[in-house]
């Protein structure tokens, strides 16, 4: 409490809440600038419980230099704060234990002004609520019949009470408000605004002269529904946000740098045209550049969706984004930055994605409706009393009760709490969202595109059989296949992990070729055709094939295929059940594309097109006036991402990709995918039954408040009914 | 109806109280991690003495 008294509190508890907002907001943002120095984010990805809790707690406080570490269970994170660490020491630390671990850039977090943004919108929440509490409790006196001077000082400390709070909670719509009459547009503030000052001053002037209605319990109860309308919307946001961030933030790019003083770590910003860098086996491509010294095999599947290797050597180009594979290489940059392929391809998403963002989503058109003829309905019953009666009192009471009975308290409700049941069910399924209207477009899907690489497959080859190599050559191959990093040998290791390896003498990798070594006297080789001396015709192979030769024997070939990812089968049988096109659009070689679509059952397929030619089939489709939902995860799938009407990546996808989707797969499971659709579906009906229950309601209570009749606890009733009613269909979805 | 001068200082009262309160636990950052500290209540670390801060 000693921070509390350091702020005076006076009567007024709306005043203090101002500056405890900023206060409070002025902290957070100081947390977020010391995280720079000294502070440490780690992801958890694993941890469940309060023993965890415990336990990464306990590791992390037990090394040297740590000064306190905190783990937050609801975000999986652990913040540590240990100047002169770096990650680097502390993730060991934790896998030792058994917890996976991952660097975070705090930068990228950034969560501090949606942090303040949350807190500030549920202390305006705790405000609106007190008030409304106390007013009511006086608000039900003077129902009950409070005549005369109880009714008239039950007034004054209801107003005492409501004009601090409506002043205090009322802020984010009276901004949003200025703004949007400033653009000249009328948006839903405009009437909720409205709504909120009439009401407010027509029961300050009946009050001075001791009327009969005063509306201060409406005006604040507005307040509180709406406020809680706009918190749910703020943390389905957030949420989504802060996890986005977390993938990309997992990433922190890093290129080595060489120089006439050595080898030094930068960051990959930091690059410049015609520096030396040096990329090591399994390492990513920071920049664009030419190989100056080296050879290796380069993986170009994120950007091509290509999976047979690239073989590469001094002079070839290369592109950021592309994957080292056997031998280190030293690369001269030729452009970095926002310069690069990458770089110039996401540049391409942006612009795609604004004419994307032309979508209006339901309650959009519900308000551009709603909006002007809320304020229609009011004007025209003010003018009509008016006329008749000539009482410009009564006249302004029944206009301020047209408003507050027609203000939008269940749709600013309706659409928030559906989307956070829904977005909150998907989410538990393994699927982010993170676009706002992306459950609304999702529901209108017609047509599913799928990539291939990395999409409908794990983008990492497996062993096809065993049954090719002879019982006495497993041994050999597997010491051979460990003294490589390719994914091939890795694969051919995983497949043979049950037998001993045999003893291998001057093992040696060849970059870009394969591995050999002396077996018994004998010289053996395990890598390319061509290496061998053997004929090579991966291109009509549904696989990519390795080749294993003994001399004096015939060379063996090792298939391989790219596994499928779990639940690809499924989904794509419950997507075509549903009655969805699916197609499947690759930049691979048609002979494995036609193997994969035949397992899947899908008949539809291209192979071999380009990042354009897969935006161009979007587009076609689109034209034809189909709805597509696109899959995909590398760079040559971003275009079409931002193309099609909805977009899914999986969380394996290159940075790009997930940047230009909708939505994230967190699993590696594709089944969600068919789930979501569905979800959509249903909070999509969700959302236009809430309309209908609101406008209902409108269509009972307009007619009385115009006709006159409207009391204080009509608008009262009404107005929680709605609400309560639109909450609760919504929270439906969630079973 | 002197009564309803001690009853509503007393209700707004107890109301100002319930604000304060809300106002402590979101200063408190009490909302930060609200799964983390429905687990941590389970945990008998502390459970002798405080945890020295």
């Amino acid at each position: 409490m000693s921070d509390l008294s350091a702020i005076r509190l006076s009567a007024c508890p709306a005043c203090d809440a101002a500056p405890m907002a900023r206060h409070l907001a002025d902290r957070a943002g100081g947390a977020a600038t010391a995280a720079g120095d000294g502070t440490l984010i780690l992801s958890l990805p694993r941890i469940h419980c309060a023993v965890c809790i415990g336990d990464v707690e306990r590791a992390l406080h037990a090394v040297p230099g740590v000064r306190l570490a905190r783990v937050n269970l609801t975000l999986r994170r652990v913040t540590v704060d240990a100047p002169g660490l770096t990650a680097a020491d502390l993730i060991p630390v934790l896998g030792r234990i058994g917890y996976e671990a991952h660097e975070l850039d705090p930068d990228a977090l950034s969560s501090g002004a949606a942090d303040r943004q949350g807190r500030d919108l549920l202390m305006r929440i705790g405000v609106a609520g007190f008030a409304m509490m106390n007013v009511m409790i006086l608000s039900v006196a003077v129902w009950s019949g409070a005549q005369d001077a109880t009714r008239d000082l039950f007034h004054w400390i209801s107003a005492a009470i409501a004009l601090p709070t409506v002043a205090f909670a009322g802020q984010p719509f009276f901004s949003s408000a200025w703004t949007a009459i400033r653009a000249r547009r009328l948006g839903m503030d405009v009437p909720i605004s409205l709504a909120l000052i009439l009401a407010t001053a027509i029961s300050v002037y009946e009050t001075v002269l001791s009327g009969h209605h005063a509306y201060f319990d409406a005006a604040v109860m507005l307040c509180f529904f709406l406020l809680i309308g706009r918190y749910l919307d703020h943390r389905t946001r957030a949420i989504a946000r802060s996890a986005a961030a977390e993938l990309t933030a997992l990433e922190v790019p890093r290129a080595t740098l060489l120089s006439a003083t050595g080898e030094r770590i930068v960051s990959a910003v930091s690059l410049a045209v015609g520096d030396l860098i040096r990329v090591r086996p399994g390492g990513r491509i920071p920049a664009d550049g030419r190989i100056v010294e080296g050879r290796s095999e380069i993986d170009r599947a994120l950007l091509t969706g290509e999976t047979l290797p690239v073989a590469a050597g001094p002079g070839l180009d290369l592109s950021a984004g592309e994957l080292n594979l056997t031998g280190p290489l030293v690369m001269r940059v030729t452009a970095a930055g926002r310069d690069t392929t990458l770089a110039r391809l996401t540049a391409l998403v942006e612009a795609a994605e604004s004419a994307r963002g032309r979508y209006t989503s339901l309650a959009e058109r519900a308000s551009r409706a709603y909006a002007p003829m809320v304020h229609l309905l009011a004007a025209t019953s003010f003018a009509g009393w008016f006329w008749t009666t000539r009482d410009l009192r009564l006249s302004v009471n029944i206009a301020a009760a047209v408003l507050i009975i027609t203000c939008p308290c269940a749709l600013g409700l309706a659409v928030p709490a559906v989307a956070t049941a829904a977005s909150g069910r998907l989410f538990r399924r393994g699927l982010l969202i993170k676009d706002g209207t992306a459950l609304e477009r999702l529901a209108q899907v017609d047509t599913v595109v799928f990539d291939k690489t990395g999409t409908l497959t794990m983008g990492q080859p497996s062993l096809l059989s065993a049954d090719a190599l002879p019982e006495g050559l497993r041994p050999v191959t597997l010491a051979l296949a460990q003294g490589s990093a390719h994914p091939l040998s890795r694969a051919l290791a995983e497949a043979l992990a049950g037998t001993t390896p045999a003893e291998l003498n001057d093992l040696c990798e060849e970059p870009g070729h394969g591995v050999r070594a002396i077996w018994q006297g004998a010289e053996v080789r395990l890598g390319r055709a061509d290496w061998l001396g053997v004929a090579d015709d991966d291109a009509q192979r549904p696989g990519s094939a390795t080749w294993l030769s003994v001399a004096g024997r015939a060379p063996i070939r090792l298939d391989f295929t790219d596994q499928m990812r779990p639940g690809a089968k499924d989904c794509v049988a419950r997507l075509e059940a549903d009655g969805q096109r699916v197609i499947l659009i690759s930049g691979d070689r048609p002979a494995a594309v036609a193997d994969l679509a035949a397992r899947l059952g899908i008949a539809e397929w291209h192979a071999g097109t380009d990042p354009m030619g897969k935006a161009a089939a979007i587009e076609a489709l689109a034209a034809k006036g189909a709805h597509v939902l696109m899959l995909g995860d590398g760079l040559n799938d971003t275009a079409a991402l931002a193309r099609a009407h909805a977009s899914i990546s999986p969380a394996s996808a290159l940075d790009a990709a997930r940047v230009a989707s909708d939505m994230v797969l967190t699993g590696q499971d594709l089944l969600p995918v068919a789930d979501a659709l569905l979800t959509a579906r249903r909070a999509t009906a969700r959302i236009r039954e809430n309309f209908a229950i609101s406008i209902l309601y409108n269509v009972i209570a307009v007619p009385v408040a115009i006709a006159g009749l409207a009391t204080p606890l009509l608008a009262a009733l009404a107005m929680s009914a709605s609400s309560i009613t639109v909450t609760l269909n919504a929270l439906r979805l969630r079973r | 109806m002197e009564i309803l001068t001690i009853l509503i200082p007393v209700s707004l009262g107890l109301g100002v109280v319930g604000l304060a309160a809300f106002i402590w636990t979101l200063r408190a950052r009490q909302y930060d991690d609200p799964k983390g500290d429905a687990e941590r209540i389970l945990s008998d670390e502390w459970d002798d003495r405080p945890r020295p801060d």
